[in-house]
């Protein structure tokens, strides 16, 4: 038995992920034809293990394995060469361990030693280097992006990160207690999501059964996050191409869903909803009304925009055919996420790993996509309209919970496991991964945002395009930095 | 003499206003309250007290840019006719005079952009240097065409077209007024050319060659840029308000046109969305063809019989 295989949030025996060689994972690599969800590695004694889990979307199951490194092995042949995907994770693999994928194509830092980045450069009359940031004139995160130009075409954009490390894995390691606070704080963006994740690892962990009721709660302020993060970024895309009525329209349209959030739980971006064993406010049914209200001036008002944005030439023009990534690109550079369904790849982890709820309520959505701005534009729009329905379907479902407890018991973590959670934030799938030692003590904590798979992907779609076009195709994926540099 | 003072104190105050009924109307179309449109003029006055600071990078040419700038947008001005339909100075061939004028304030602003050694402000001076080249000759086209059609060739035979071309004048009037406006979005960079209001410095024409300014310098670039729109929406105007108007009713005429203008500039911002910058050439080329146009028409009505 070469793989164990497992669900989405259930407990294994860590002591049983079996040991293989990189060659035999090479090999399992080519015949199993699967995505790669996490690729990282954990001191043993003088040794280095190297978890490998890889989904298989099709089935709803996640493979683990492991290959152990002893100290004398520092090098291997990277996997990168033969399976694209894996060419973020093998250069963090790097850069914790110093186990040195060999033959790497692009072998740099991810998140430490900015100061001695190689960067990318080319050579030639007419080329010229354009450096943006890391600190930016928007009110975004700090991030350096290189472009190399020809006149107004860009052939290369070099994207280096790094700056908003924080040590998050290291904190949650060293936290005494659960620390939901810490969670909500990986991505400031994602704040369900990961709070979500993290608490599901958690629950996992320690045998928790979680009531019905907080179980559809955490799944509507998922979908308000969804929707209000949507809508912000239509917004923005509007704004970045000057066209002033979506911009303002889609930016006051947000603020009904966050305020909806901050009516629920204090906090307009959810913080302090979740906590592991539960929830902390409940949705009673004056709330379920306030929400149904919104969700349908929302609608409204979004439908109409979109609807008037969609016929006006100038709009569609600056859209489509801007910032295209292919089907294939998408797949083999291993994006996940909205970006990924926009390009073809229909991955979306509340539907391909089997929900109790998510599948009651609906079933993925059926997307023609373009790999565009346009098709990232109207996927959104079509995930806000999805998002908002799923909500009056998880409240008519909560109706039935109504006398359930917000909160469990939560029972004591075990020794020796691992166990892995995959939540489809509004970015894309969030895998938290845990694993614990022989004394019930967190050994490994990783966390995957799904920025970290897709920011490749946007240096893919601004190649030949203008420079000029690069706002439009950052706001179309809107990656987050800190979800990246952890 | 009174038209002398009428038309400075009119440069000095309206395009400020303009600018501020620009904003003023994009703020009603997205449903804000939006800012006094006396904002721009404030916000003038409270730059002229702020320190400028300069790059360590930069050298004198950076320094005297701002103020070449200035007198020479102040200087073509004087050619230009305002309320009345009167220039300060009215000599044959003035056009070309604010052509090379103006000219000479762009390649102060293209080399001072340069001379910061910004990838930005250099990208931002290539694209304002294309745009500008395009813009020349569709404006020599169009003015000397209908300076010749009245034989005056000064600015302010631009309303004598009716009494020179008769049924003609009203097809040159329009081609000329849609000339001048496209000619206006591209040199003052308003939507869908440019975007003043965006902070992305990558997508700017304009507004990135002017990032390190401040202070005066940034105060005098701004209001330089307002003048410039005015000058422009001064020549439109010249074009609509007929001769033999009494004096006040020609300087009202005057100022609703303008006002007019700046809510078609406000209203486009508000309902277009911005031109890919390889679609903005196909933009160009409308007005140098309608530019084309006037010259066939006068050209006929000149030589035809």
């Amino acid at each position: 038995m070469k793989w164990i295989l497992t669900e989405n949030n259930k407990k294994i025996n860590s002591l049983e992920i079996p040991t293989i060689s990189i060659e035999d994972l090479k090999h399992d690599l080519k015949n199993m034809n699967l995505r790669v969800v996490g690729f990282f590695g954990k001191q043993e004694f003088e040794n280095i293990r190297l978890y490998v889990t890889l989904a298989d979307d099709k089935n709803g199951i996640f493979y683990i394995s492991s290959v152990l490194f002893n100290p004398n092995e520092k090098s291997y042949e990277s996997l990168t060469q033969d399976f694209p995907a894996f060419h973020i994770f093998e250069r963090e693999f790097y850069e914790e361990f110093g186990i040195k994928p060999l033959n790497h194509p692009w072998l740099k830092p991810i998140r430490h030693n900015q100061d001695k980045y190689p960067f990318f450069s080319m050579r030639g009359e007419d080329v010229h280097e354009v450096a943006v940031g890391p600190i930016h004139a928007g009110v975004i995160e700090p991030g350096h992006f290189r472009f190399m130009c020809q006149g107004e075409k860009v052939y290369d954009l070099e994207i280096m990160l790094g700056y908003q490390h924080r040590g998050i894995e290291e904190l949650i390691l060293n936290s005494s207690n659960f620390n939901n606070r810490l969670a909500e704080s990986i991505c400031g963006d994602t704040v369900i999501g990961h709070n979500m994740a993290y608490s599901m690892v958690m629950e996992s962990l320690s045998d928790t059964k979680i009531s019905e009721k907080s179980k559809i709660i955490r799944r509507i302020a998922l979908e308000l996050e969804r929707m209000a993060v949507h809508i912000g970024d239509m917004g923005a895309i509007s704004g970045d191409m000057a066209y002033l009525p979506g911009a303002s329209i889609f930016g006051t349209t947000r603020t009904l869903v966050i305020n909806t959030m901050l009516e629920i739980c204090g906090s307009r971006f959810g913080r302090g909803l979740i906590n592991v064993g539960g929830i902390n406010f409940d949705i009673d049914h004056s709330m379920e009304q306030k929400i149904i209200a919104m969700l349908d001036e929302v609608l409204h008002i979004t439908q109409k925009t979109v609807k008037v944005m969609l016929k006006k030439s100038s709009c569609i023009s600056r859209m489509e055919k801007t910032g295209f990534v292919s089907t294939e690109n998408a797949r083999l550079l291993g994006a996940v996420g909205m970006a990924a369904r926009s390009s073809g790849v229909n991955i979306d982890s509340r539907f391909d790993f089997k929900d109790e709820f998510y599948q009651l309520i609906g079933k993925k959505l059926n997307f023609k996509a373009t790999g565009d701005v346009y098709s990232r534009f109207r996927l959104r729009y079509e995930e806000v309209l999805q998002s908002a329905n799923f909500i009056k379907n998880l409240l008519e479902i909560l109706r039935q919970y109504n006398k359930q407890n917000l909160k469990s018991e939560i029972g004591f973590v075990s020794p020796n496991s691992f166990v892995i959670s995959s939540v489809e934030g509004w970015r894309g799938e969030i895998v938290h991964i845990a694993i614990t030692g022989a004394n019930s003590e967190l050994l490994r904590y990783k966390i995957k945002d799904s920025s970290f798979n897709n920011w490749y992907m946007l240096a893919m779609a601004v190649r030949n395009n203008g420079i000029s076009d690069f706002p439009l195709c950052n706001k179309s994926f809107n990656l987050s930095y800190c979800g990246n540099d952890l | 003499m009174l038209d002398i003072f009428i038309n400075i104190f009119i440069l000095l105050t309206v395009p400020f206003l303009m600018i501020g009924v620009i904003k003023k109307t994009k703020a009603f179309w997205s449903g804000r309250k939006g800012i006094n449109i006396f904002q721009p003029f404030w916000d003038f006055l409270r730059l002229l007290n702020k320190e400028t600071v300069y790059s360590s990078t930069t050298s004198w040419i950076f320094k005297i840019t701002p103020i070449i700038n200035f007198s020479v947008i102040f200087f073509a001005s004087l050619f230009v006719p305002m309320a009345n339909g009167l220039a300060i100075i009215n000599i044959p061939f003035a056009f070309i005079i604010f052509s090379y004028v103006l000219a000479l304030g762009k390649f102060f602003t293209l080399i001072s952009a340069l001379d910061t050694g910004s990838s930005f402000e250099g990208m931002g001076a290539s694209r304002e240097a294309c745009f500008s080249t395009l813009v020349e000759p569709a404006f020599f086209i169009a003015i000397g065409s209908i300076t010749a059609l009245t034989q005056n060739y000064t600015f302010q035979s631009l309303k004598l077209i009716l009494e020179n071309a008769g049924i003609y004048g009203y097809l040159v009037i329009t081609l000329a007024i849609i000339t001048l406006f496209i000619m206006l979005l591209i040199e003052c960079s308003r939507v869908p050319v440019d975007d003043p209001a965006t902070h992305l410095e990558l997508t700017m024409i304009h507004e990135v060659m002017i990032l390190d300014n401040s202070g005066i310098d940034l105060a005098l670039i701004l209001w330089t840029s307002a003048i410039k729109m005015f000058l422009f929406a001064s020549l439109i105007s010249a074009l609509i308000i007929p001769t033999g108007l009494p004096q006040i009713i020609s300087i009202l005429l005057f100022l609703s046109i303008i006002f007019i203008i700046s809510i078609i500039i406000g209203t486009i911002e508000s309902s277009t969305a911005r031109y890919r910058m390889t679609h903005v050439f196909e933009f160009v080329f409308i007005m140098s063809i309608t530019a084309l146009l006037i010259l066939t028409l006068v050209t006929y009505k000149l030589y035809g019989n």
